[in-house]
């Protein structure tokens, strides 16, 4: 069972609710993904608009936890007041924490990102930070009171996978107990699994579900795949070796010569 | 009295923060908002008085990543 910051939870999987063609395929998506987080976002209401409840009413039908982001934020007092201004909207802590550092591939400022981690977590935020594949970030963000990490794997959106394996790798091992989700950059269920089978707690993706041809049969392909994933990590997996062994038994075979 | 409403500079009478929402017809109890920087919790709207030139951001849910 993953728990984080307390909450437990079956479902591996964070799914992102931007980009689907309707609502009604974002909730199929959801449903079928089995996921129990979403993640949501703020933008500026125009007068007498009506977009944010529409949607509001949506999350709320969907009964699962949102976990609102500070996406589109350059610096850390940005994000600190959208986070503010997130939790009087959602009435939740929890906060995924966005501070964007670089235009083009939406790397985070981690140095912004950690001042606000220290300042949201001092005031009683559960902080999901965004961040790199860094081992001293991820050190610092965990000394100002972070209790998850959510490593990129690649830019946002760009479904690349797994860019540096050994340094995700390298985050488990520094980081035994802390939950560590992939955030950004996953493309296919099979890289999903992949990073699952490194040990990952979670995944958090978006565009890989909504832009699909299929929106909800792919979240239901992430799901099930986050599961093997997970269960192939804990199974114990047979390490890679350069030459053959035989896998039928050779012992008492029949001798034709 | 000149506000600047989510980066828009707009003419407004109204004296408090809930009374410029009211005029601009936002209604609902998915809105946050902030003024100068500060968020203004929604208990608080009624009394926080407006002064020129205060800058005022109104957010509302969104679909999100």
């Amino acid at each position: 069972m993953l728990s984080l910051y307390d909450a437990a939870l079956s479902s591996r999987l964070l799914l992102g609710t931007a980009r689907y063609p309707s609502p009604a395929v974002l909730a199929e998506a959801v449903s079928r993904s089995g996921a129990e987080i979403v993640t949501v976002s703020l933008r500026r209401e125009t007068a007498g608009g009506k977009t944010g409840g529409a949607f509001f009413e949506l999350i709320r039908q969907l009964a699962v936890r949102v976990l609102p982001n500070t996406a589109g934020c350059h610096s850390a007092s940005e994000a600190i007041l959208t986070a503010k201004m997130a939790r009087e909207i959602f009435g939740t802590d929890w906060i995924k924490l966005e501070v964007i550092g670089h235009h083009d591939s939406l790397q985070p400022d981690v140095f912004e990102l950690v001042e606000a981690a220290r300042i949201l977590c001092a005031e009683g935020f559960c902080v999901f930070p965004y961040t790199t594949d860094d081992l001293v970030v991820g050190e610092k963000l965990v000394s100002v009171g972070c209790r998850v990490l959510m490593p990129w794997c690649a830019p946002i959106g760009s479904a690349a996978g797994p860019r540096n394996p050994s340094a995700l790798t390298a985050m488990r091992s520094a980081f035994p107990d802390i939950p560590l989700i992939v955030d950004a950059g996953i493309g296919r269920p099979s890289h999903a699994a992949t990073v699952m089978e490194f040990g990952y707690d979670a995944v958090l993706l978006n565009t890989a579900v909504a832009v699909a041809g299929d929106p909800p049969a792919m979240a239901e392909a992430f799901g099930k795949a986050i599961e093997a994933g997970r269960l192939a990590y804990l199974s114990g997996m047979l390490e890679p070796r350069d030459m053959a062994v035989p896998s039928t038994p050779v012992v008492g075979k029949g001798v034709f010569a | 009295m000149k506000l600047i409403i989510n980066g828009e500079t707009q003419v407004c009478e109204a004296v408090t923060l809930a009374e410029l929402l009211h005029v601009l017809e936002y209604e609902g109890d998915w809105l946050a908002t902030a003024v100068n920087g500060d968020l203004v919790h929604r208990e608080d709207r009624a009394d926080h008085r407006l002064d020129d030139g205060d800058r005022i951001e109104i957010l509302s849910p969104m679909q999100g990543g």
